[in-house]
């Protein structure tokens, strides 16, 4: 990792007295076994220095095949603070490009997705085309002979896909994306299965920040322990049969580090392979879907809907910004040192039935959003982590709970936090 | 004005129009509504819903198909009550307590009779405090409100209302309460 990051500047640690720049940062030393250290969550410059060393350092999930499903359809992401374009060519490729024009540096798309042959800068007109080519400057007579619009495309990221996930890299010299996910593929491909044979589409999402770390919430995708503390209140809404799925501590689940800080928590071993126990009897709380769907599908067909329905019953935490957690996306955008915003994205089943379709984004409302029955008491959760790292600066934030086929175990952390370590310290 | 006791008559049930709902009237139930959602007096806000009545906050502002949609709020009866049996459990930590809200409703304009009910629409400022920080939401209302026969005491009930945020698509923030 000697390279610099392309289309990045170092981050100058020089103060603005004049006086010498800061001495390097032993980041490693911040970070142990089973411990990090409250400054990861609080300092500034810990927070510059990973923008630089992670996020423009690896591979960060940017969209999903399926909300840019043809060619002229776009979205607008970030790649760590920088805010990108997502685009499909005329040829079906996908293209990351920078939302900044190369004049002046007006952004070129302010629309959160749509479809479009052109992007426009506003300011003084430049346009691009969906692969990033400068295509037309207003009055161009005004430049000298040596402009040449081949120099000034937008900004154009590496881009790799795996299982419909697309993610860019700053990096051009890093290691592919399949190797980067590596044991995590497997996860990937188990938690597609919830499209039931129709493919999974995003169907909306819910979009919130708090007052807090990023890693608070990286952490919160690989822990177990915290649920059914903090999330009692969803547990009492449900009916008694889906509080038994919902016991998350008490049904024999496990983590795994799977390397390069990713990890996967099994919360429900049911629920890991949703093709197999199709035999199974239909949950009473799905039974009035199934008799619907049963007007119009086979059977083995209406038990494989109504079993992906339900989702998976793991998270597959990606580092260090995307997670497949249960039923849905859960992305995550650094903002400053002390706050983030998170995407859920909702899943359906691309042109599966609309009643399954309909089931899947009531479940994800029930659990998920500003007003969800689980996501503001995590928010809360969060924001008082926050809160309480300001005392006790010398202190540390403990992960050392569990043995590592215990679904409590901070194991998840721990892989997350070691590759952090490399990661700021390469 | 007539308060509901208890959950009001389905707006399908009622077949012939009522006495049409004034602005006045309208006005003064919407204003309680939100007092008693300020003050959390949740049991008597559950009480003025009919059995059928539908309250969503969308995420997209245009449309009305929101049940093909992902809402931040789609709520029937079960939920509502479910909404609010959560809200007073003590179990929740960002309900218990919740941000304080002060909100403000005006620019009623009435559109129109439907389905046996009186559309409105309004303007809704809400500010919250929690934790040093003070927030402001805005929004659109828009209302459908039925009154019961004369036999079920002629009260007013809600139907159906539909809360689209000012910024319901960008980022928001956990909330503890009701919009």
């Amino acid at each position: 990792m000697s390279l610099q990051p392309m289309s990045q500047h170092p981050i100058s640690r020089e103060s603005g007295d004049g006086s010498p720049p800061a001495l390097p940062r032993d980041y490693a030393a911040l970070v142990r076994d089973d411990r990090v250290h409250t400054s990861l969550y609080v300092d500034p410059s810990i927070f510059e220095a990973e923008m630089d060393k992670i996020f423009a350092n690896t591979w960060v999930w940017v969209a999903h095949a399926s909300e840019i499903p043809q060619p002229g359809n776009f979205k607008t992401a970030h790649v760590g603070r920088q805010p990108v374009i997502v685009t499909r060519a005329a040829d079906g490729r996908v293209h990351v490009l920078l939302n900044r024009c190369r004049h002046r540096a007006g952004s070129v798309c302010e629309q959160r997705q749509g479809k479009t042959s052109v992007f426009v800068c506003p300011y003084h007109g430049w346009s691009y085309d969906l692969t990033g080519r400068l295509r037309g400057v207003p009055h161009a007579g005004g430049y000298d002979a040596s402009f040449d619009k081949g120099d000034f495309p937008l900004v154009s990221l590496r881009v790799e896909e795996y299982a419909g996930l697309i993610f860019a890299s700053s990096r051009p010299d890093i290691q592919t994306l399949d190797a980067y996910l590596g044991r995590a593929k497997k996860w990937l491909d188990l938690f597609m299965k919830q499209g039931a044979g129709y493919g999974i589409k995003a169907a909306g999402a819910h979009r919130f920040r708090f007052r807090g770390n990023w890693k608070i919430q990286l952490e919160n995708t690989t822990d177990a322990y915290h649920f059914p503390i903090v999330h009692r209140s969803f547990l009492t809404s449900l009916d008694d049969e889906t509080e038994k799925v919902f016991d998350v501590l008490g049904q024999g689940g496990f983590v795994e580090d799977l390397g390069n800080g990713h990890s996967v928590m099994v919360m429900i071993p049911d629920r890991v392979d949703l093709e197999q126990n199709l035999d199974a009897p239909i949950p009473e709380r799905f039974q009035a879907l199934a008799d619907e769907l049963a007007r119009e599908y086979p059977p083995e067909q209406v038990r494989r809907i109504v079993r992906a329905v339900g989702g998976s019953g793991f998270n597959v935490n990606i580092f260090p910004n995307i997670a497949c957690s249960m039923a849905f996306f859960r992305v995550l955008r650094p903002v400053a040192v002390d706050e983030t915003e998170i995407i859920h994205m909702a899943l359906t089943m691309d042109g599966g039935p609309a009643a399954a379709n309909r089931a899947r984004l009531r479940l994800h409302e029930h659990f998920q959003g500003p007003m969800g029955f689980g996501t503001p008491d995590d928010a809360e959760g969060w924001e008082r982590v926050q809160r309480g790292a300001a005392a006790g600066a010398d202190l540390w934030v403990m992960l050392n709970r569990g043995k590592e086929r215990d679904v409590s175990a901070e194991t998840g952390m721990r892989g997350a936090y070691q590759m952090w370590r490399r990661m700021m310290s390469a | 004005m007539n308060v509901p006791q208890g959950t009001a008559a389905s707006a399908a049930a009622d077949t012939k129009p009522a006495q049409p709902i004034t602005l006045q009237e309208a006005a003064e139930f919407i204003w309680l509504e939100a007092d008693l959602l300020d003050t959390q007096d949740y049991t008597a806000w559950l009480a003025l819903w009919t059995a059928a009545g539908r309250y969503v906050i969308p995420i997209e502002r245009s449309g009305d198909d929101h049940a093909d949609r992902l809402n931040v709020v789609y709520d029937d009866r079960l939920m509502r009550e479910a909404r609010v049996q959560r809200l007073r459990s003590g179990l929740s930590i960002s309900a218990s307590p919740s941000a304080r809200t002060v909100r403000t409703i005006s620019r009623f304009r009435v559109l129109g009779e439907q389905a046996g009910g009186t559309r409105l629409r309004c303007a809704q400022h809400l500010v919250e405090y929690k934790y040093d920080r003070t927030r402001t939401l805005a929004a659109d209302v828009s209302y459908r409100l039925v009154r019961a026969d004369a036999a079920a005491g002629g009260c007013i009930a809600l139907d159906e209302k539909v809360v689209r945020l000012i910024n319901s698509d960008d980022a928001l923030f956990g909330m503890g309460y009701l919009l």
